[in-house]
């Protein structure tokens, strides 16, 4: 297929490997920030044919992943509510909160719906104009857009029944608390492909300016992974950190100006929960003034217990590159895609899934 | 396990399993039952060389109507593969159907003709059924039940239980496609290429391929849950491992494109005309060659084999030479969010 198959080729992804393994000296620690990365980069096999002194780190860019069980907590609990229609994406389904997941609530009564997208929610609300729909609003810069261009829709067509739970998150952000934390020792970082589409690419400067540390933006294919591996492993054996975008074919410096402009319409920066993470400052993105009248959390106030992790479970460590999903006392024992008992298990973009899926045996 | 019935355990992946082992085979104890071939064979009496085959399922499908096929066809290609699939040779089929109040007349009989169709073409005959009609919003338009009866000719023995190290893994053909037609006709994604349901009966080709060489162990058809569901369970019943290689499965264009889109995995994604053989080795040529002259086997590949290391797992064989799991989907497969 053109524009898949010229990047799983496997000549050329020899050619990229002999490359690594020549220039590669030092050991390294990079982490791919994006569970889209890291889903593939278990699916190609790659970790198997890098050097061993070439460590990959997942980061904590799963949408699910990194939705706090507070917040989760709030949706089950309006989803419970009279007449309420709640629309999310699949994998927020399986989730478990305090007290079970959506699905479990589905279930039992409640009307959850799964969807592809906002404007699929909005449908559903215009379908049920006596019944607020309640869209969870989760996911990152890629998301938030077309969040946006819903909730403008809904506006022009007087669609009153719409309602958004506003959960997104912003990449940059999340990249500094990890490094502030300074728990985990990164040499550099597999930026995000989709996310750096809208936000451009200079929004990683900070990386190799206040970090010292390079920054490569990959594809999702084996060939864009492997050839932003070998420009870290060379930025870094070189001692010369920047930020290379090795996803030209859909990043540009400045990112989707449309889009971005969308996104500051609608969203103004805020304070955001992280699982892993606890609370980031300027990491979340809340209604404007001026859209509050679909903001959920306004009109539909519930009460919820203080939310409670699973015990044991380490998903968090996990977002935060500290702990590989094997080391998880649960992983793979108690928590399996099966019965999953953090949402790294659940999410095909989480970390612990991935590792189930595609361990290689 | 849950406490209550979630959709995931309808998703063929391994929440289904265990609702079959936990509820459905803790109480029906048939060790027929228990062998969960695709259709259940026993001999009538042990002094007949007759061995008989009986199948059933649902058809629940939405859209009732899709690119390639319709719910009725459907019902039919379904069960007749099931018997198909144990060597059987399919004779009779009935037909029940739950039918919603509201469901336009026309619909119905388009997908009874459809139907009759399919049997004449897989040269079975409906000899009885059901009808009930029930309140609107009890049902999603109508739901059809068929099962059907064969006779396994003498000699066959197939069965998911029967792979052996040294085996060769055959599949009739490129993969994905009726998944990807019916989740793009439900999501309302056109694409400028045709995506069109592979839904067929395979009796036909079964027989051609035992008359070619008897000794096939196993068959599969890789409907719900896709080829990768249907390795794990064949290596689970035979306590066997499989080796497949990425770069032999076929994937049409059109159902790589819409998998990317999706971000869905075409090893997942439902087929209704396809089949696996486990075959040994001496008899894979001649199956080829016979599966390649028949018209729903004309791209019939050799995908992998059978080997006694790493019971019940199938290990992939990576276009890039790395190697890894092949599991199965705990539920149902979701598309990414970003």
């Amino acid at each position: 297929m053109k524009y898949i198959d010229e990047f799983r080729d496997p000549e050329k992804a020899q050619r990229l490997l002999h490359l690594i393994h020549k220039r590669s000296t030092h050991p390294v620690r990079l982490m791919e920030f994006c569970g889209g990365h890291t889903h593939a980069i278990f699916k190609f096999g790659l970790r198997q044919l890098l050097p061993c002194t070439v460590t990959l780190l997942s980061g904590p860019g799963c949408p699910v992943c990194v939705t706090a069980s507070s917040d989760l907590d709030r949706a089950i609990a309006m989803a419970h509510l009279p007449g309420v229609i709640v629309a999310t994406f699949g994998d927020m389904m399986r989730v478990p909160g305090s007290n079970g997941t959506l699905q479990d609530a589905k279930a039992q009564g409640a009307d959850v719906r799964m969807v592809y997208s906002s404007l699929d929610a909005l449908s559903i609300a215009r379908a049920n104009p006596d019944r607020p729909l309640i869209f969870l609003a989760i996911g990152f810069e890629t998301t938030a857009p077309t969040v946006a261009a819903a909730i403008l829709q809904a506006q022009e067509e007087d669609v009153d029944n719409f309602f958004i739970l506003s959960l997104h998150k912003l990449t940059p952000p999340a990249t500094k608390a990890i490094l502030d934390a300074g728990e985990v020792n990164l040499s550099g970082i597999i930026g995000p492909g989709h996310v750096t589409t809208v936000i451009g690419a200079d929004s990683w400067n900070f990386l190799p300016n206040d970090y010292g540390i390079p920054c490569a933006i990959a594809g999702f294919e084996p060939l864009d992974i492997l050839w932003a591996i070998y420009a870290l492993v060379d930025m870094i054996e070189a001692h010369t950190p920047a930020v290379s975008n090795r996803y030209a074919r859909s990043v540009r410096p400045e990112g989707n100006r449309r889009a971005q402009e969308l996104m500051d319409q609608v969203f103004q920066i805020g304070p955001a929960e992280w699982r892993g993470l606890g609370v980031v400052p300027s990491s979340g993105l809340l209604l404007r003034e001026q859209y509050r009248a679909f903001d959920a959390a306004l009109h539909f106030p519930v009460q919820i217990s203080p939310s409670q992790e699973p015990a044991g479970c380490r998903c968090g460590e996990v977002l935060r590159g500290v702990t590989e999903p094997p080391q998880c006392p649960l992983f793979a024992r108690v928590c399996t895609p099966e019965h999953p008992i953090g949402p790294c298990m659940v999410s095909s973009e989480g970390a612990c899934a991935a590792y189930m899926q595609y361990s290689e045996a | 396990m849950a406490k209550e019935v979630l959709l995931a355990h309808g998703s063929g992946g391994k929440l289904t399993h265990d609702l079959i082992r936990n509820v459905f085979l803790k109480h029906f104890r048939s060790p027929l039952l228990a062998m969960r071939d695709d259709a259940a064979v026993w001999r009538h009496s042990s002094s007949t060389e007759v061995q008989w085959a009986l199948t059933t399922d649902s058809y629940v499908i939405q859209p009732i109507f899709f690119p390639g096929g319709d719910i009725g066809k459907l019902a039919i290609c379904g069960t007749v593969n099931d018997l198909a699939m144990v060597g059987a040779q399919p004779l009779y089929l009935t037909a029940s159907f739950i039918l919603e109040e509201g469901l336009p007349l026309s619909d119905l009989e388009q997908i009874v003709a459809s139907m009759a169709r399919t049997a004449d073409e897989a040269g079975v005959e409906i000899i009885t059924g059901d009808t009930k009609v029930v309140d609107r919003g009890n049902a999603d338009q109508i739901f059809i039940n068929t099962a059907g009866v064969g006779i396994v000719p003498k000699g066959v023995h197939i069965s998911g239980a029967n792979a052996q190290p040294g085996d060769v893994v055959i599949l009739s053909g490129p993969i994905g496609l009726h998944g990807l037609a019916v989740m793009s006709q439900r999501e309302g994604l056109r694409f400028s290429f045709p995506l069109h349901s592979d839904c067929a009966p395979l009796n036909s080709l079964v027989a051609a391929m035992l008359q070619a060489d008897m000794r096939i162990h196993c068959l599969r058809d890789p409907t719900r849950g896709g080829l990768a569901t249907t390795l794990n369970e064949l290596a689970a019943q035979s306590q066997v491992g499989i080796e497949i290689e990425e770069a032999r499965v076929p994937i049409p264009e059109s159902v790589h494109a819409a998998c990317e889109l999706l971000g869905i995995d075409a090893f997942y994604a439902a087929n209704e005309g396809k089949l696996v053989a486990i075959v040994a080795p001496e008899a894979e040529s001649a199956i080829l060659a016979a599966m390649r002259r028949h018209p729903h086997g004309r791209e019939t590949v050799t995908i992998g084999h059978v080997t006694a290391a790493h019971p019940g797992k199938v290990i992939l064989h990576t276009t890039l030479g790395a190697h890894r799991i092949l599991d199965m989907l705990a539920g149902a497969q979701l598309p990414r969010i970003c």
